[in-house]
């Protein structure tokens, strides 16, 4: 079981970025790079809202480059909007479940009412996002993806906004879950300390190119010249 | 996919709403066999009175929006609000109001009879004038309010510094700013009175005030000559056409202008001329918009107990129409608030009712009696007409759903129901609802292409109201009128509020 980038080739704007790699299943991935380095391109690519100029995107050997966002097994948490704010948690949720209608089905209910419990927001299915702070919304963004249950799971500096203390409660919690899930997590992240305390892996990106899984204490111990060059030590 | 599929039959029916007609206009045009002396005359006036109107309409409105641009008094806000309200007002109200002011047994010449001052006549070219200024000074008045509001308060607070005189002040601020946006004022009112249809059929009249719009009508209505009133509609839109492109370069049109409640601190202004002007202007202006609308409201509390039965029946007709128009105007918008949809959109601006009219009559006529057809095609045209303006209103905010939510939605995997049910629908409620409100209450006051198809039994309420004006019934149409004033303003109070119900965000 794992993710394969297979000499994926994939081009933003006027850069172009190269990646083949192995991401093995349930590993704890960080990627880190440059802002404009290409990180969030990765991410897309893997996610399917970027399609490669060449090269395949593959899930346990079956390549999965042709399918839509939603039809991979892949969730994706992103830095902003992973909520509708006209819309109650709960109505989120019942979207994420159904998304051909949106209805909110018997059996929902209490799927929804469990994954609320897990995070920590038992109780709250009736609010709104304006109606809870930073650290709630970024808890009913993780239930968004939890209720989704896919074995990948994707995410795109989300918790930036937070302070130090709430991002790392809310790294400790997709860590526990994750955990007890079995998913696979890849997090993309400015902040060597995030790498550090989520991810014994990390992935970096400099110079249009992906570099495979290597061990986060040892690379941040003895970074390459571009990466010392972003982390100023 | 749906979306497109849907966005694309949206847009082949304008289109064919545009090409359709126009074609079956110039086929029948083809038989005509030259302009009469009365043609020409109608080409001119058209030219002139929409020259003229535009021309005062601007002239006033830069004072009046000088003084409200820089005064703060208890009312202000309001004002500056109805100055929005002509956009929605029935003409033929607005005619009522006109006349039981300006009219021949109107309140200034019973106030004038007395002192031996000579009697006011309103019909003809200064009538027709005096009806557009009523209706375009409010919409130059903003369009300029909105200019000096965008002056930057640095550059009042400059002229301070500096002790810049009037005529500094006018000279370094004002005079650049009005050439700006004066021209583009100009020629918004321009179109807009080339096309001027029912103004003209109740003010205008006779060989020497004629629009071309009027002389369509009665080359349908009075002569039946299919191919003279293609050939009259067929310069009618050259000329919309060209004046619109015209139009369309040197300015925007606000539909909903933000803003325009806040006041720039200043500091010129303020000797004792300065102020006596503007007090003087703001009241003027605020005397001439809401005189005549406090008149037809006062004759029209007398008359409204008295109306007949087929006066409730046309307000059921116009009832129908307004609902049916903002339904098909909403289900084109939806698909075509996008880019490209807005500029198939402006057909709707260039493309005169009367001549769209014409064209849907001759398609029609073949197959069925086209007077039977007179609220469908009524409805039709209402909706293809409020298109642009409702386009301009959804499409920004439109743009910025999809911007927003398309990750959002590609990562759920919604489906185009599901998208358009829970995110699309409800985000776009409060544009909706305002759009919807200026649909339904453009289409309930129309008095334009019914006009041409109208017998007894499908008449509007506008046009009832027209036609108790012609039978000297004053009082029946007075209350009439307010009856559609109601209607009109009710249906867009309506829909503008169910916007903003529980629209948080």
């Amino acid at each position: 079981m794992a993710l394969h980038l297979d000499h994926i080739h994939a081009r933003a704007g006027s850069f172009d970025l190269h990646a083949d790699l192995t991401i093995e299943a349930g590993a704890r991935v960080a990627v880190i790079g440059a802002s404009g380095s290409g990180k969030s391109t990765v991410l897309d690519v893997i996610a399917g809202f970027r399609m490669p100029q060449s090269g395949k995107v593959r899930w346990n050997g079956r390549a999965i480059t042709q399918h839509a966002p939603a039809r991979r097994p892949i969730s994706i948490l992103f830095q902003d909007t992973n909520l509708f704010p006209h819309l109650t948690i709960q109505q989120n949720l019942a979207l994420a479940l159904n998304p051909a209608t949106g209805a909110l089905r018997a059996p929902d209910v209490q799927r929804i009412d469990q994954v609320l419990d897990r995070v920590g927001l038992g109780g709250f299915g009736s609010r709104y996002l304006s109606e809870m702070s930073g650290g709630q919304q970024s808890r009913a963004a993780l239930a968004r993806v939890l209720v989704q249950a896919r074995p990948v799971l994707l995410l795109d500096e989300p918790f930036a906004a937070l302070g130090p203390a709430l991002k790392d409660e809310m790294l400790d919690l997709v860590e526990s879950v994750a955990s007890s899930d079995g998913s696979t997590v890849i997090l993309v992240t400015h902040d060597p300390k995030d790498a550090e305390r989520f991810a014994p892996q990390t992935i970096v990106v400099e110079n249009g190119q992906v570099l495979p899984p290597q061990d986060t204490v040892d690379l941040l111990k003895n970074p390459p010249e571009g990466l010392r060059a972003y982390l100023g030590s | 996919m749906a979306a497109r599929a849907l966005a694309i039959i949206a847009a082949l029916t304008v289109a064919g709403l545009v090409v359709g007609p126009v074609t079956a206009v110039i086929l029948r045009a083809d038989a005509f066999s030259g302009f009469t002396p009365a043609d020409w005359q109608a080409l001119r006036f058209t030219l002139v009175q929409a020259t003229l109107s535009a021309l005062l309409s601007v002239l006033f409105a830069i004072p009046l929006a000088r003084a409200l641009a820089r005064r703060q008094f208890p009312g202000r806000n309001l004002l500056v609000a109805l100055l929005g309200a002509p956009f929605i007002l029935p003409v033929i109200v607005a005619v009522l109001g006109l006349l039981a002011v300006f009219g021949q047994s109107g309140l200034l010449n019973r106030a004038f009879a007395p002192l031996g001052l000579p009697e006011l006549q309103i019909y003809g070219l200064h009538g027709v004038l005096l009806a557009h200024v009523f209706f375009n000074l409010p919409l130059a008045t903003r369009l300029i309010l909105q200019g000096w509001l965008a002056v930057p308060a640095e550059q009042f607070r400059l002229a301070a510094t500096l002790g810049l005189g009037k005529r500094a002040l006018w000279h370094t601020v004002e005079l650049p700013l009005l050439k700006r946006i004066v021209p583009g004022a100009f020629a918004v009112i321009f179109v807009i009175c080339l096309s001027s249809f029912a103004v003209a059929l109740t003010l205008g009249g006779g060989p020497r005030a004629t629009t071309l719009e009027l002389a369509i009508y009665q080359s349908m209505r009075f002569d039946f000559d299919l191919a003279r009133a293609a050939a009259l509609g067929l310069v009618q839109l050259g000329l919309a056409l060209s004046a619109g492109l015209v139009a369309l370069k040197v300015t925007s049109m606000p539909v909903a202008a933000k803003g325009l409640d806040r006041v720039v601190p200043r500091w010129d202004g303020q000797d004792g001329v300065s102020q006596t002007l503007d007090v003087v202007w703001i009241g003027l202006a605020a005397a001439f918009l809401l005189t005549p609308l406090a008149m037809v409201a006062l004759n029209g509390v007398a008359g409204i107990t008295t109306l007949g039965w087929s006066v409730w029946q046309a307000a059921g007709h116009s009832m129908s129409v307004a609902l049916g128009s903002t339904l098909l105007c909403l289900l084109w918008a939806l698909p075509l608030a996008t880019r490209w949809g807005e500029w198939l959109g402006l057909a709707g601006i260039a493309l005169s009712p009367l001549v769209l009219g014409i064209g849907l009559f001759l398609i029609v006529r073949p197959f069925a009696n086209p007077f039977e057809l007179a609220l469908y095609v009524t409805a039709t045209v209402n909706a293809f007409v409020s298109l642009p303006f409702v386009l301009r209103i959804l499409r920004p905010e439109a743009e910025a759903i999809r911007a927003d939510y398309t990750r959002l939605r590609g990562a759920l995997g919604l489906s185009g129901w599901a998208w358009l049910r829970w995110v699309f629908l409800p985000r776009l409620k409060r544009p909706l609802g305002f759009a919807a409100g200026l649909t339904a209450a453009l289409s309930m006051g129309d008095l334009g292409v019914i006009a041409l198809f109208a017998d007894p039994d499908r008449a509007t309420l506008p046009l009832k109201v027209f036609q108790l004006m012609g039978a000297y019934r004053m009082e029946q149409a007075a209350g009439a009128a307010l009856l559609l004033l109601i209607l009109s303003l009710g249906l867009f109070w309506l829909f503008d509020k169910g916007g903003r119900v529980g629209s948080a965000s």
